[in-house]
Order: structure tokens, then sequence, then C-alpha cells
């Protein structure tokens, strides 16, 4: 049986990884390809950096990073942040990277989608989408969740897939950096729309978050940042927890 | 030394580092002239079996590919480069393949999410296979497709279970494929490339 995946996020600034994008004053920083290879070694079954480097210039010379990531690891991971052309996309896949994430590029100029999963396949390019609860709709919002825009999640991860993503990766912003737990309704909604993995994002904080989004919010991939980095546990002690209450991972 | 064959389908560095690891030295290269001098192929894949099957037909290589598997030396397809030993792939309209292993490539369809992404467990069928050698049953790999490659059971070295029983090993005389990304399998996968240099060792001492 397919396992469900536990699944680390970086943030990647000027070639480093920050830890904490919420909290002003960042100081915490560590080297991609190094912690990338610690949480490899803990277990962990795929990886996602995003680079927030402020401009495109300097994300030019960040973005060095994915290389010295696919000389040290050998499981997948996806790199994501300021794609907004095809050529964006292509120059992260040429560095070795195994799938880009899309975001705000992609809401902006939708074909970015189609055009990329045609080209490179749809299994490389994933849709990653900062939604915010509001009313009875959960709203898409750009910009590292700055701009607010028209779309709707559910209709926006529908239309993508017709496009061509080959995966979603969901950010609840109510819950990011909150650890209350993921949003289980949003996984619930998308989930029941679409056919492609859903990653959930946001929220995590307790080893009974990371089950009830692999449960009742039956998503294919677990992904979380500030538990790993601050050391709250460690992928195996989510494993273990998850596994004991039956959800298969690999261990 | 193994080569692995460019083709022009995107990146070939962690197949080769991945053999580096395991302390198989390996080249990258798509010049005829390497190719046949090569006692063991590699036959990488991403994408579509139709462009890639387009691509490989530029290179020119098909050609040496064919002589190499006729001369007994081993050659091992990874994902896509394992759908491709097949005959033939409905994947966009009918494409005939190279026809090195019998069977059809098919649309994933048991109603489960497409594509087949993640890890996912080996059934061995042959564990005493030497490609299987440092693999262990139950052991998790990584995946990413959806076709698989309907195969005679005689065939299969292992399978994994997604709704379907997909081939995730193959093998018949010299001819080997993986279903799944050995370079992207951490460890597990690392010793599957192992197992793939002793029997390139083998083939050497033989010959």
């Amino acid at each position: 049986m397919l396992a469900r995946r536990i699944i680390p996020c970086l943030d990647v600034r000027d070639g480093r990884v920050v830890k904490g994008r919420q909290f002003a004053g960042i100081k915490d920083v560590d080297d991609p390809a190094r912690l990338g290879r610690k949480y490899s070694d803990e277990g962990a079954d795929e990886l996602v950096f995003y680079d927030i480097t402020a401009s495109a210039e300097a994300r030019q010379i960040s973005m060095a990073f994915v290389e010295a990531v696919a000389a040290e690891l050998h499981i997948p991971f996806m790199v994501g942040g300021g794609i907004n052309t095809l050529a964006d996309a292509a120059n992260i896949l040429k560095r070795g990277a195994d799938k880009i994430s899309v975001n705000s590029g992609a809401v902006r100029n939708p074909n970015l989608i189609r055009e990329a999963a045609e080209k490179f396949g749809a299994q490389c390019v994933v849709l990653s989408m900062d939604v915010r609860k509001e009313g009875a709709h959960y709203r898409v919002y750009v910009d590292g969740g700055r701009t607010p825009t028209e779309l709707d999640a559910i209709n926006w991860a529908r239309q993508a897939v017709t496009l061509g993503a080959g995966e979603i990766v969901l950010n609840a912003m109510d819950q990011d950096g909150m650890t209350e737990g993921f949003d289980i309704a949003l996984l619930q909604a998308v989930g029941a729309a679409v056919n492609v993995p859903i990653i959930a994002s946001g929220g995590a904080g307790t080893l009974e978050h990371f089950y009830e989004a692999a449960s009742r919010g039956q998503a294919d991939g677990l992904l979380a940042a500030s538990v790993f980095h601050f050391g709250t546990f460690s992928i195996a002690e989510v494993k273990d927890y998850l596994h004991a209450r039956g959800v298969v991972v690999r261990r | 030394m193994p080569v692995i064959i460019d083709y022009d389908v995107g990146n070939l560095d962690s197949v080769q580092r991945g053999f580096q690891r395991m302390g198989v030295e390996t080249v990258v290269s798509g010049d005829p002239a390497v190719i046949a001098e090569a006692n063991a192929l590699i036959l990488p894949g991403v994408g579509a079996f139709k462009k890639a099957m387009e691509s490989l037909q530029a290179s020119g290589l098909i050609p040496h590919l064919m002589r190499h598997v006729e001369a007994g030396k081993p050659l091992l397809g990874i994902c896509l480069g394992m759908q491709l030993l097949y005959e033939d792939s409905t994947e966009f309209g009918h494409t005939a393949g190279l026809g090195l292993l019998k069977g059809s490539v098919k649309p994933l369809e048991s109603g489960l999410k497409v594509p087949h992404m993640g890890w996912n467990a080996l059934r061995l069928i042959q564990p005493d296979h030497p490609l299987l050698s440092y693999v262990n049953a139950g052991e998790y790999v990584y995946f990413v497709h959806s076709f698989y490659a309907d195969s005679p059971t005689e065939d299969v070295l292992a399978y994994t279970d997604y709704g379907v029983a997909i081939p995730a090993v193959v093998g018949r005389k010299n001819v080997y494929g993986t279903q799944f990304h050995p370079e992207k399998s951490a460890d597990v996968g690392l010793r599957l490339l192992k197992g793939f240099g002793v029997i390139h060792d083998d083939y050497l001492s033989s010959h």
C-alpha cells in the first residue's frame, strides 16, 4: 500500500534555510543541503523548499542551493517560490529538483500549469495554494498570502488539475505557524473535488494533528516546518505514532 | 564501465550519483561509439512514452541498444526507461516500444489517484534474483507514474500493489527494469543499483 508521506518544509532565503517565516528578526539559519540530509536520514519521504528570496535577481544566485541539495539527497524534493515562467521552471528542474511548485505565477497565468505539464509531465507540476476561510468559502491568496484573489479554492484546485497539475499543496493560512492542527474540512473539500495527491500544510503542532489529517482529512502527504525545525518531535516519532494508529508509513 | 544513456530526457546526474554512492562508476553518454562499447547500459526516462521513443529514435542509438542485448550484455531500464523496453504503449494513441520484453504499457485505471506517486512496498516474487540481492521484502521505494507495464508473470521479479499488481522490478535474461526510481528511493534504491553493479561485474568476469 502507498505510504503517507511526511514532508518537512524548508524556507530558503538568499541560499540559506530560515526557520519561522512569520516571526520578525529571523536568526536561526542553516545550510539547505545539510539540513535536507539530516531530515532524509531521519526518514523524511520528500522535502519541500520554498525560496523566499526577495528579488528575482537575488533568487538566481540563491537557486544554486538546488544543485547542492540534488547532489546530497536520494529522495525526491520539490522547489517553489517565484516561479512565473516556463523558463523559471526549467531552470529549477535542470538543477536537479524533481518537482516544481507554482503558486502566484499560476494564478496570474493559469496556462503556466498547462505548458509546464506538457513540457515536463504532470507528475512534476505541483500547485501550491494559500487559502483562508471567509464565510462559507475558502479564498485563494497570492504573494505569500498578502494579496486576496477572487478565486475559490475548490474551483481553483479543479481548474489547476484540469490544466495538468499533478499534485496540490494545500496551505491553510489561518493555521500556518499556529500549531493548532491542519484544516480537515478544507482537505476533505479539495480531496472530494480532485483525483490527484494532496499535501496538507499549515497547522501541525501535535502528533494527533498528523493522524487527523491522514485519517479524516485523507491527505496523501503531511507537510510541516516548525515542529521539525524546533525539534518538537522527530520525523521518526511522527511515523511511529501514525503506524501505531494504523496509518501506513515508510519506516 | 556501465553507461547511462543520454537521449535528451532530463537530468541524469541523480542516477549517476546513486551508482557512485554504491561504488559503481558510470559514464553518462549519448555517443553511439561509447554506447556500442559499453558492457552494461542504463536506460533512464521521464515524461511521455511517445516523446521519449521519438527522442531515442532521433538519437540513432536503438540499433546499438539492440546489438547490446543480443550480445547478452546487461541493460537496466528505469521508470519510463523500463516501459520503453516493452512492445507498445497506449499512452496518447498507440506507440511501438523496443519490444525487448513481452507486454504492453497501459494506463493505471484502478480508481485510485493517478499518478501513483509516493513510496510503496515491494512484494518480492523472485527474491533470489541477483538484481534483488540487497533488497528485502516489504521495503519501500519511490514511484511516480500513470502507466504500468502489463508483464507476463514469469518476467516479474517484484510487484507493488496499488489497486492492481504493478510490476515494480522485471527481468528476462539480460534485460532488467524498475518502474520506481531507485535513485530517489533512499538506501533501498541504492542497494538495487548495487545489485545491477554486481550483475555488470559478473558479466565482465564471465566474458
